[in-house]
């Protein structure tokens, strides 16, 4: 079986932190990571292909530094890692990326042979849209079932599988055909300590880029150009007020302190004369 | 002969590590290296300044590419105690130019870079990697255990660059357990200013330029142990090292003498309003040559801080490290020729390391660890000393120069007597000759 993974590379959002002047995320120095989700993803394909051979490739579109991203990603066990990187990416709204990513699997398709499975994870930490996963399913014209959390009774000879996903109010188990594509939350699956012949063969392996020149793509459909999506723009919720302390020697002071500040409160709800 | 897997393994990927992993992979050997931190500089900490020499000699003119933050022109040395300080130091021009002298560093920047040269010249580089242990067969190291699922790895030749803890040395029984009294605990933070701040604070014209400060004296109330500054590119590096007895015998806790140097009058003006970017801690092995433990044993050599190769006289220790990894590379070639990774073979490396200002510097000190446990005082008592005649003769308060100096070599006389001053300088000639 073959199972092609989608990643993101993304700025870690624990150490983001946010200009309140201009609104703005201050990115430098913040380290880039694989997006959270989009490694569950790389992990649930991993576990498959032990489980039922194959391979797994994993695919990232970025600058030359997501390199890392599929470095890591062979260190958890994908087989090939193909950098989808060139200028003309640049300023790409979700349709226009998953365009991109779209042509570049099928790159990947006609090098590496057919996918039963596509992967990503449910949304990237930056964006929060949650679009481009559907987007590349929706052009691949296969099943999408997302917020995936367990995959069940994958049948390789009848090419069907179960899954479980997440919905507000519970969850839903669907039986689909493949190919198909996931999009996966983190409780999919819990991340291995990856064994140390992966480490070095990621170490071992290059990456492969795919560009405008080694792919199908066509120009006209990316870029900020060909992004209907604008930005008009971006605010930041007010940084709260911290609470005030109440101090005082003894409970009852500290009791009637607080009372008085809310009286008034309470007054204006009716619940005191 | 049973498997293999690489030539060399190398654990630790700080600068003795890497160093051997360079000289290795140039030469063509098959040398992976096993770090634990998320990448090379992630978990490795100094007091900030790098010297020239020895990476010079192994990447020349590594300082022209290298994440470096200032050269440094100037060095003081404070003697300080709680309102004074009295300084001497050396600025010169002479320290001005290529090649130039020492650098700061930021580590996990330095590493980083270091770690790339050493990949691009062939080694495999893997992080976020414990090892475990070592594999030893017939008496012979053959190996190293991971913490990975499959994680055993098998070589010729493994090269323990674990730092000052270094497992493998110890379980090795190399190394005998470390003594609080020879390691001291180094705390430090690094403070955000301006480039501007930085260069105004410290009287420096151009931002290449750097100025280092190490402050000892009767501000450590008896303890052994040195503070120190280091201008960076738009940072100051402050810290300070401890015996880490001593902070047990004087129950005090290193952050609380970080916090009460910052806020010294001395020190206090060249960091103030800055705000503290990064805060670091390490152990730093002071034993000296005494502490350096055998260096190899069959299959296996051990380099930098793992095998104490620190000079805390004269701050020097990722310098040591660099010449260390390079020569226990240097060992491995040779013996690669005849086959023969024995003990006997290796030990041409200490042998070597003898041979070089490495263990020179060391040996010269060696006596000085044991004398200054013995004698606390000659760091708080003379250097105060000096502190109050300096304060003395610069105080114009109508009193005769005559009896200024009376006055001194009285107090000279009554706090250490004639005869215990003749045998202090007795003792330190001894103990030094």
């Amino acid at each position: 079986m073959h199972f092609l993974v989608f990643i993101k590379q993304v700025p870690d959002a624990a150490q983001v932190r946010v200009d309140y002047e201009t609104g703005t995320l201050i990115r430098e120095g913040v380290p880039a990571i694989i997006n959270p989700f989009d490694k569950h993803a790389i992990e649930a394909a991993v576990r498959l292909k032990n489980q039922f051979g194959g391979k797994v490739s994993v695919v990232c579109m970025g600058p030359p530094m997501a390199e890392d991203a599929l470095k890591e990603a062979m260190s958890m066990g994908a087989d090939k890692a193909f950098l989808l990187s060139d200028r003309i990416f640049a300023g790409s709204d979700t349709l226009a990326t998953s365009y991109a990513l779209w042509a570049a699997a099928k790159q990947i398709i006609k090098e590496e042979g057919p996918v039963d499975v596509f992967f990503a994870g449910k949304q990237a930490i930056d964006g929060d849209t949650a679009q481009t996963g559907p987007g590349i399913a929706t052009r691949f014209n296969v099943p999408l079932i997302t917020y995936v959390v367990d995959i069940k009774n994958v049948d390789p000879e009848k090419k069907t599988l179960e899954l479980v996903r997440l919905l507000e109010s519970g969850q839903e188990v669907i039986q689909t055909t493949m190919p198909c594509f996931l999009t996966v939350e983190e409780e999919l699956n819990t991340l291995s300590y990856a064994p140390l012949p992966y480490l070095i063969r990621a170490a071992k392996t290059s990456v492969k880029v795919l560009n405008s020149k080694n792919t199908e793509i066509e120009a006209e459909y990316c870029g900020l150009k060909n992004s209907p999506t604008k930005v008009r723009k971006a605010f930041t919720p007010p940084k709260r007020e911290r609470g005030e302390m109440i101090e005082g020697d003894s409970v009852d002071g500290i009791i009637n302190q607080l009372y008085e500040k809310i009286e008034p409160v309470l007054k204006t709800m009716g619940k005191v004369q | 002969m049973s498997k293999k897997d690489f030539d060399v393994i190398v654990v630790g990927a700080g600068p003795a590590g890497m160093a051997a992993a360079y000289v290795l992979a140039k030469a063509g050997v098959d040398v992976i290296v096993i770090e634990r931190g998320k990448f090379p500089g992630s978990k490795n900490v100094m007091g900030g300044i790098f010297y020239r020499k020895p990476m010079d000699d192994l990447i020349p003119e590594f300082y022209k590419e290298a994440p470096i933050e200032r050269h440094i022109v100037e060095q003081r040395m404070w003697l300080m105690d709680d309102v004074s300080h009295f300084s001497m130091g050396i600025k010169t021009q002479k320290h001005n130019s290529e090649p130039y002298n020492c650098f700061s560093v930021l580590r996990a920047q330095f590493d980083k870079w270091f770690s790339k040269k050493v990949v691009e010249a062939g080694a495999l580089l893997i992080n976020e990697t414990v090892v475990t242990e070592p594999i030893v067969e017939n008496g012979k190291v053959v190996g190293v255990r991971t913490d990975r699922p499959q994680g055993d790895l098998y070589a010729d030749c493994v090269i323990a660059a674990d730092g000052v803890q270094s497992f493998l040395a110890k379980s090795l029984g190399l190394r005998k357990k470390i003594t609080p009294n020879k390691v001291a605990l180094g705390v430090k933070e690094i403070i955000g200013l301006s480039e501007e701040q930085v260069n105004d604070r410290f009287g420096i014209k151009d931002s290449k330029e750097g100025v280092t400060i190490e402050i000892t004296g009767p501000f450590l109330k008896g303890m052994e142990g040195m503070a120190w500054m280091y201008t960076n590119k738009n940072s100051v590096s402050i810290g300070i090292g401890v015996i880490i007895d001593d902070l047990i015998n004087h129950n005090m806790n290193p952050n609380d003498l970080l916090e009460s140097l910052k806020n010294h009058p001395s020190v206090l003006p060249l960091i103030e309003g800055g705000e503290t970017r990064e805060y670091l801690a390490h152990v730093i092995p002071e034993g000296g040559y005494k502490s350096v433990p055998r260096m190899y044993a069959d299959g296996f050599m051990v380099a930098g801080d793992a095998a104490m190769l620190v000079d805390s006289v004269h701050r020097e220790g990722s310098n040591l490290a660099v010449e260390s990894g390079k020569l226990a590379a240097k060992t491995y070639l040779e013996a690669r020729e005849s086959g023969d990774f024995s003990e006997k073979t290796l030990s041409r490396y200490q042998e070597k390391l003898e041979e070089t200002y490495v263990l020179q510097d060391l040996r010269y000190y060696k006596n000085l660890p044991e004398l200054l446990e013995e004698k606390r005082y000659l760091l708080t008592e003379y250097p105060q000393f000096l502190i109050d005649a300096m304060t003395e003769i610069y105080t114009v308060d109508g009193v005769p120069k005559p009896e200024k100096f009376r006055k001194i070599k009285g107090e000279l006389k009554s706090r250490f007597g004639y005869i215990g001053l003749a045998k202090d300088l007795y003792t330190i000639w001894r103990k030094l000759r």
